[in-house]
């Protein structure tokens, strides 16, 4: 028996008419697009419409240190911040964002000093193999930007239960979000009196 | 000369002096990864990078009798693709096994099928976009035979070897004779299902060549071995390869062995004359880099009218692929447990059309320790015993069949701690007994885990120089266990420094061959390896010093001298001494130079049974309504020898129960029979646990001082925590339901309408 083989639904057919698009009459065409990246603006010009966010930031902008580890939203170690919230990544064409702000793992640090949350993973060694810490720690600071769950570890635990850890760092993680979290309410009392 | 290179553990410092050893230290690798800033291997960008996409066949068995490679071609920016009809050659045939551990390989070597995933070309081009779009331009046409991939049409046969070269069978005692003097005969069938690594980093390997020298970022698990293969496929001499793997974003086995696709990404960087850049997709992770194969596993268990185990039968079914052997050693979990007269251990192979099994996180152990604690659950129940008051009543004090004692084993110290943290006195025995406030039916079980202490031929190199500063070297593989803050703990206690006044290089196979990471071995192989030459340069330092009329150590030679803190001091008046930097300033030496291997003493290695034990403790709560079932709570208490870092070692022994939690209740690749494909592979549907399914863990770390097990009293702690959870786990259900659920995972139709 001859059969044709399975092929993804979709998805091929339409890139196939967007990029055939990119060379009407032999011309390429490309697209310019404008975003702050991590303080940075740039002006990005893609040769190529199907680049997603993740694959611009690690295959064009060199900056690797978002993760690619489904490329299908579904486990968010590409999580980024747009315009200060979390997103996957892997799931946002690149075309889509511009004019945005986007926040990378290697945007959060000052200089040599950590930021809270990333302190906080070290010092509760909520990360093993380090591959789904930067998607881990870009949603904990999304989380404790939102003002979601302070205090609150069951809450953490669930609001951090779409960025996987095939390690099994949670515990660790949960304490560091919740410590974060403490020192960023302080923080905040603390200006709030002042 | 003083120092004592030997394994006699005398010579080494016992206060462990200036040393960071057994203390929590973050990771020191920690700031890298934390800032994004560690690189895995998909995160290089030579100049000229090409890219490299898989395709994989979608039929299980059969061959392809057509591809559109010429629609592919046509698409912008294609530069190569790569089928059987173009294949790169190699000087290894693929179709041969490559000792010690290399499996038969798919390259492109003919257009036949033998298991859905397998990889059947690769599309090359200048973006990852354009590629991706000509691997689904191909199309591929195929001719399908019918795929084989459950018990009812597998072809079971009598396997040479299970796990890696194990006897597929071991006994001891007489089984007839026990079986016919015990009271009681429990028996029962188990299964446990195929389960993937899904390591969160996708296989990936960047490949650039240079003439025949070839340069590879992988993360790879086995550096000096996986050299020597690549070296053989491509016919260029050992020393030309240089793997580069300072991180593996986790590996539990799968990044051990060679797979094909990462050599057909190799080759075409050679055919390209470009760097090629290839990383698995998720869904390619389901097929030819290996998984956990599926087991149906019998046992029967004789018991005396007192509750002793007179006899162990246990048997088990191992799924392999229709080419290659890789058999889950299920039924020796059953071997160094429990004490019985006599014991019978044997397996079966089963042939389907699936990519070869291989080792994944406690190969053999996991899956029979799922099996064997469930066994001895429903023993205990049927004696109306205690869990832990059986486990107890059947511990074995030697070796069960060998007689040897343990190098080291405080398992009742583990029972002990787990069960007073747990709590384990309020149990009520009967099973459906137990709700929370809530009306939840709640479950306790328990189980054993135990693990083999292996070890690893490795080399490690430290150089001491004349400023005072000191290098030491391995080529080391971190995949999350902490090698890069461990390794380095450890070579600094025997020079008596504290781990940051060390500078430590690890992760490339350029450096001495730190062996294997697997089978919970690399701390305790790498470590030894590393502590001995620094030992050996120690010893190098003291010559000098102990000869030279000019030193305060002259003549301490028979004395002994010790470091501390950067210097050497006599043994008898630490007061007396130099620094390093002196005594080799004075002998106008730049530097010293120790080097050494790990190897353990071969007496001991006879004399002793050498294993990491544990015990685990399970909460689960089930919905009576609705059948969903949550662990709510695990304690584990451990004893592996001696901790190096108590903060990491935490973190594995965490992970290790997740996994065992995963095994118990989540995990399991599901194939559709009719056309053989794992019809879940993503992480998606492909259930591994998520933060909220794990509320509550506790390891305790029991202390077990090993002079046996190798000089620096290491044992392992990457895999024993899944063994024992699944059964706790397992064992906690059917204590909250009354419900023994013998196939895993357990899931709520398993339990529905109690
Ligand atoms: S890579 Fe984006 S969610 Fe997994
Ligand atoms: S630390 Fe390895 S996957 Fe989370």
């Amino acid at each position: 028996m001859a059969i044709q083989g399975f092929i993804l639904p979709d998805i091929p057919s339409i890139a196939v008419q967007i990029s055939t698009s990119l060379f009407l009459n032999g011309v390429r065409m490309s697209l310019s697009i404008s975003l702050t990246i991590n303080g940075d603006a740039r002006t990005i010009v893609l040769e190529d419409p199907r680049v997603t966010l993740l694959d611009l930031l690690r295959e064009r902008l060199q900056l690797t240190g978002t993760k690619k580890g489904c490329d299908r939203g579904q486990c968010g170690a590409c999580t980024v911040l747009v315009d200060g919230r979390r997103i996957n990544s892997c799931l946002t064409l690149a075309m889509t964002v511009d004019g945005a702000h986007v926040t990378t793992i290697e945007g959060l640090a000052t200089g040599d000093e950590l930021h809270p949350v990333q302190a906080a993973f070290l010092e509760c060694d909520g990360l093993q193999c380090g591959y789904c810490t930067p998607g881990q720690i870009m949603s904990a600071v999304g989380l404790i930007a939102e003002g979601q769950a302070v205090g609150d570890p069951e809450r953490v635990r669930e609001l951090m239960s779409g960025n996987i850890c095939r390690c099994g760092a949670y515990k660790g993680i949960t304490e560091a979000v919740l410590a974060a979290m403490e020192k960023d309410a302080t923080i905040l009392k603390e200006r709030d009196a002042a | 000369m003083s120092l004592d290179l030997s394994s006699d553990t005398s010579a080494r410092p016992t206060t462990r002096y200036g040393s960071n050893s057994g203390q929590p230290l973050t990771r020191r690798d920690g700031i890298l990864k934390v800032t994004g800033q560690a690189t895995y291997a998909a995160d290089n960008h030579p100049a000229q990078l090409a890219y490299a996409v898989m395709v994989g066949a979608t039929i299980a068995r059969g061959r392809v009798t057509a591809m559109d490679v010429e629609a592919a071609s046509r698409h912008p920016g294609i530069i190569e693709v790569f089928t059987p009809d173009n294949a790169p050659a190699f000087a290894h045939d693929p179709d041969e096994k490559m000792p010690p551990f290399g499996f038969r390989l798919e390259l492109l070597q003919n257009h036949s099928v033998r298991y859905a995933g397998q990889p059947i070309a690769l599309v090359v081009a200048e973006t990852l976009e354009a590629a991706t779009e000509g691997a689904h331009l191909l199309q591929p046409v195929y001719e399908t035979d019918e795929a084989r991939t459950g018990l009812e049409n597998g072809v079971q046969f009598d396997p040479q070897a299970v796990g890696v070269g194990g006897p597929p069978s071991t006994s001891h005692g007489n089984l007839d004779t026990a079986f016919a003097a015990s009271e009681t005969i429990v028996e029962a069938e188990y299964s446990t299902p195929a389960q993937y690594h899904n390591a969160m980093e996708p296989h990936a390997v960047v490949a650039e060549w240079n003439g025949n020298h070839l340069t590879l970022d992988m993360p790879n698990q086995a550096l000096a071995m996986s050299c020597a293969s690549y070296a053989r496929y491509f016919d260029i001499p050992v020393e030309n390869v240089v793997i580069r793997s300072p991180f593996l974003g986790g590996g539990f086995g799968s990044k051990a062995i060679l797979n094909g696709p990462q050599i057909l990404a190799i080759a075409a960087a050679r055919k390209l004359k470009r760097p090629v850049k290839l990383a698995l997709t998720r869904a390619q992770m389901y097929g030819p880099v290996g998984h956990r194969g599926q087991t149906w596993q019998t046992l029967r268990m004789g018991l005396s009218a007192d509750g002793r185990l007179k006899a162990i039968h246990h048997r088990s079914i191992s799924a392999t692929s229709s080419f290659d052997d890789f058999l889950e050693p299920a039924a020796n979990a059953s071997l160094p447990l429990y004490a019985a007269d006599a014991l019978l251990a044997e397996h079966k192979g089963l042939r389907l059309d699936i990519g070869t099994p291989g080792p994944m996180r406690a190969p053999g152990e996991a899956s029979g320790s799922a099996a064997l604690e469930v066994a001895i659950d429903e023993a205990a129940e049927a004696c109306g015993l205690d869990p832990l008051e059986f486990r107890l009543l059947n511990y074995a004090e030697s070796e069960p069949g060998s007689g040897r004692p343990f190098s080291s084993k405080a398992l009742r110290e583990c029972y002990e701690r787990g069960a007073e943290v747990f709590g384990w006195q309020q149990r009520l025995r009967a099973p459906r007994t137990m709700r929370d406030d809530n009306g939840l039916l709640v479950g306790w079980g328990m189980g054993t885990a135990v693990f083999p202490c292996p070890m690893f031929p490795a080399q490690a190199r430290t150089t001491v120089r004349a400023d005072g500063s000191v290098l030491v070297e391995t080529g080391g593989v971190d995949m999350g266990q902490g090698a890069w803050t461990a390794l380095a703990q450890i070579a600094a206690e025997a020079l008596g420094l504290e781990a940051h006044e060390i500078e430590f290089r690890s992760g490339v196979s350029t450096l001495p061959d730190a062996g294997v990471a697997g089978g919970s071995g690399h701390t305790a192989s790498a470590g030894l390896a590393l502590s001995n030459s620094g030992l050996d340069a120690l010893a190098k330092l003291a010559e000098i010093a102990t000869n030279d009329p000019d030193s305060p150590l002259f003549g301490a030679g028979n004395i002994g001298v010790l470091p501390r803190g950067g210097r050497l001091v006599r043994r008898d008046d630490e007061s007396r001494g130099e620094r390093f930097a002196d005594i080799l300033t004075r002998a106008k030496q730049s530097e010293v130079i120790g080097e050494a291997k790990s190897m353990r003493e071969p007496g001991n290695a006879e004399k002793f049974a050498m294993y990491s034990h544990g015990a685990v403790f399970a909460e689960v709560k089930v919905d009576p309504d609705l059948g969903q079932i949550r662990t709510t709570r695990m304690v584990g208490a451990f004893a592996a020898g001696r901790v190096i870092n108590p903060r990491l070692v935490r973190s594995q022994y965490y992970g290790g129960m997740i996994w065992g939690t995963s095994f118990a209740l989540h995990e399991a690749a599901l194939i559709d029979h009719r056309t053989g494909r794992v019809m879940n592979a993503d992480l998606a549907e492909y259930h591994v646990p998520v933060n909220a399914d794990v509320p509550s863990l506790e390891a305790i770390l029991v202390a077990e001082d090993d002079p046996y097990v190798n000089a620096i009293g290491v044992k392992g702690v990457g895999e024993i925590g899944i063994t024992g959870t699944v059964g706790a786990i397992a064992n906690a259900v059917w204590h909250a339901t009354g419900r023994r659920v013998r196939n895993f995972p357990i899931h709520i139709e398993d339990i529905l309408g109690l």
